[in-house]
């Protein structure tokens, strides 16, 4: 398995209340809340908690990114890749991931993100995500063209690393004159890119069509299975068959030394006023075109008021009940962890650990306990299922670099 | 049934998608060009209007009953495809009135064919930048906060949409923003090369506005009327950016008696 760490970097002073009063902690509540002291200070302490994280064995560090929200402190996944580049030493650093549509210049994310694997010495998992809803408004990128944006953004970085240069790429949304980059990833063909998500079918299939693993983000065991059904129904229209190498899940899971203080500092994962990315104003976070034609009407709905948000929306004691928070000790949470594996089987593991207000030390303190004690018979139980990361079986890259034998089963059923 | 307000529809394709065109009347031709929110398949003043003049209105590409052309990727492009379409109708030399969103559209057309317009009507137009204030951005509103707020009276938005509008409209306006996306975006709902192309525009213009538009800042009217070669200017009173919903009558009367003037 390959055992991860990851936390949204929560900007953990903002003042809650206003949040509240406002009705939205996102796009456009203010950043007269944001405090820089308190965000210096953060910052620093998340990057000594990533230190930690690989003195004790993690595998790798999740990052990623959002913007005009306290609920996650990344403006930019790359410059904490960068960071953790040159301060760890064997960790994978796995960014879940760039925003794609948000980038003019999918050439610059390219180059840097070369960077960071040639530095890092070819540690780079990068990760491609959408971006929310409210990033699109943010950077004032057009919401109907995101899925487009995506896909070519992800077609020219592939090909700025794997093509030889200089070369043009004319575009429906990009177009470069020269591609030429003097910045090439160490890791060939190209590092492994691995696509997050929570709900769009068309990411799943997108991820299934290029063998690239899929993360499901924080799903409900029953929701997991779906995505899986439909990932492996698409992987095997492409000519092979899916297995855990193909599969990750993030986890909310605080450790903590007494059952007490794990309940208590995991109801920090409800800190956002008890919605995954905070509170938001839901026409900001599915602006028109952004969500797919089939989910339209839903979104329409909760747009103006008339039912929940079609993402989901669960109290503290169900996301336990459905498996979807973890909190304990080392002992009690192992076995719930062993049964999220049975039921659905991935084998790239991250374990969102801490978020909101839990302190430092205590934020330290399960990041030890993660690995000293939980990641060693998490990895025990992941030989015993035969949940093999991609790194362990060597998985190809994507489904253009798979074994011929594969991609002449996908030129016989085309 | 009156005979004037008999409406039949066709469904041409222009450049490659069914456009959804309705009509009715008899007399000069005029094409009303509807807002951002797309249209309502009858209104009071679509019919009055259809008394006196040969009316057509189409569903906006991607609006309502027309295809989305998945190519366009302009507000000068709908003008395009509706020169087309007014070619296709055999309607060479027609009246324009354009509605908020549908101004800019008709603004556009007018600068394209000087000598094939005949009068051009601007209700509370987008297109151009105010001055002052922006142009109410639909992106950072619900569908029913941005429709309500082109409202001057709520009780008026009540009428035409009912008080809580059925979500089937709401889905419409919905696939209508996303359109509006597709072609205004950035920047948003206006263009900067417009104010320079005005100057060709050799028709008498009528620049309408309704006196509490809170979606089109009434100080954009100074840069329509300095561009506009011969533009006059008219408020309508107890009118928000809706004034063809709000107001049919005094606009009709309005929109009537310059266009026969």
């Amino acid at each position: 398995m390959h055992l991860m760490y990851f936390t949204e970097q929560p900007m953990s002073t903002y003042p809650a209340q206003e949040g509240l009063d406002f009705g939205a902690t996102a796009l456009m509540f203010s950043n007269r809340y944001f405090d820089p002291v308190s965000g210096s200070r953060l910052y620093n302490e998340y990057i000594e908690e990533y230190k930690l994280a690989e003195s004790v064995g993690i595998d790798g560090i999740m990052l990623n990114e959002h913007h005009n929200a306290p609920f996650c402190m990344q403006a930019k996944a790359n410059i904490f890749a960068a960071i953790l580049a040159a301060v760890t030493e064997k960790m994978k650093i796995v960014l879940l991931g760039n925003p794609l549509p948000l980038a003019e210049n999918p050439v610059r994310l390219a180059e840097e993100l070369a960077m960071i694997d040639m530095i890092s010495r070819g540690r780079l998992v990068s990760g491609f995500v959408r971006g929310g809803g409210q990033e699109q408004l943010a950077a004032g990128v057009n919401p109907a063209f995101n899925r487009e944006r995506f896909e070519e953004a992800h077609d020219l970085i592939v090909a700025a690393w794997t093509r030889e240069g200089p070369f043009r790429f004319e575009g429906t949304h990009y177009q470069h004159r020269v591609v030429n980059p003097w910045a090439l990833p160490l890791q060939k063909p190209y590092p492994r890119v691995w696509v997050p998500g929570v709900i769009s079918r068309e990411t799943i299939v997108w991820a299934a069509r290029h063998r690239y693993p899929y993360i499901a983000l924080n799903t409900s065991i029953e929701s997991t299975r779906n995505i899986w059904k439909i990932y492996d129904e698409e992987a095997e229209r492409c000519g092979y068959t899916a297995g855990p190498e193909n599969r990750g899940y993030l986890q909310q899971c605080h450790v903590a030394e007494t059952e007490e203080k794990a309940i208590e500092n995991a109801r920090q994962f409800r800190w956002m006023q008890g919605e995954f990315t905070g509170l938001a104003h839901p026409s900001w976070a599915s602006p028109a075109g952004y969500s797919s034609p089939n989910n339209r009407r839903a979104f329409v709905e909760f747009s103006v008021g008339r039912r929940e948000n079609p993402r989901g929306i669960t109290t503290f004691e169900e996301q336990v009940e459905q498996g979807r928070i973890i909190c304990g000790t080392p002992k009690t949470v192992i076995p719930r962890i062993r049964r999220v594996l049975e039921e659905t089987r991935p084998s790239i593991y991250a374990v969102w650990g801490n978020d909101g207000t839990v302190s430092h030390a205590d934020s330290l303190s399960c990041i030890r306990l993660l690995g000293e004690e939980v990641f060693p018979a998490i990895r025990e139980i992941g030989e015993e299922l035969g949940l093999h990361s991609p790194f362990e079986v060597d998985a190809p890259v994507s489904l253009a670099y798979s074994p011929e034998t594969d991609r002449e089963q996908v030129r016989q059923r085309a | 049934m009156d005979k004037a307000t008999e409406w039949r529809t066709s469904d041409p394709v222009i450049a490659g998608s069914a456009l959804h065109v309705m009509r009715c009347g008899d007399g000069a031709p005029v094409l009303i060009l509807h807002h951002d929110i797309g249209t309502l398949d009858r209104t009071p003043f679509y019919d009055a209007l259809s008394r006196q003049f040969d009316v057509v209105v189409p569903h906006h590409p991607g609006h309502g009953r027309s295809e989305r052309p998945e190519w366009m990727r302009s507000v000068r492009d709908m003008a395009v495809v509706y020169r087309w379409l007014l070619g296709t109708l055999g309607l060479e030399r027609v009246s324009l009135v354009g509605l908020g969103f549908g101004g800019w559209i008709a603004a556009e057309m007018a600068t394209m064919a000087p000598s094939l317009l005949d009068r051009l009507v601007l209700v509370g137009p987008m297109g151009i930048k105010p001055p002052e204030g922006y142009i109410l951005d639909q992106a950072l509103y619900n569908h029913l906060e941005y429709t309500r707020a082109g409202f001057h009276d709520q009780a008026a938005y009540d009428r035409v949409f009912g008080e809580e509008p059925p979500t089937d409209l709401v889905v419409e306006w919905e696939i209508c923003r996303e359109m509006n996306f597709r072609v205004a975006w950035k920047p948003y709902m206006y263009s900067q090369t417009l104010p320079h192309l005005l100057g060709s525009v050799t028709a008498p213009s009528l620049v309408v506005w309704g006196d509490d538009d809170r979606v089109v800042p009434q100080s954009a009217t100074g840069p329509w009327l300095e561009n506009l070669p011969d533009a006059t200017l008219e408020i309508v009173e107890n009118a928000g950016h809706y004034v063809d919903l709000e107001q049919p009558d005094a606009l009709a009367r309005l929109a009537t008696g310059f266009l026969v003037g």
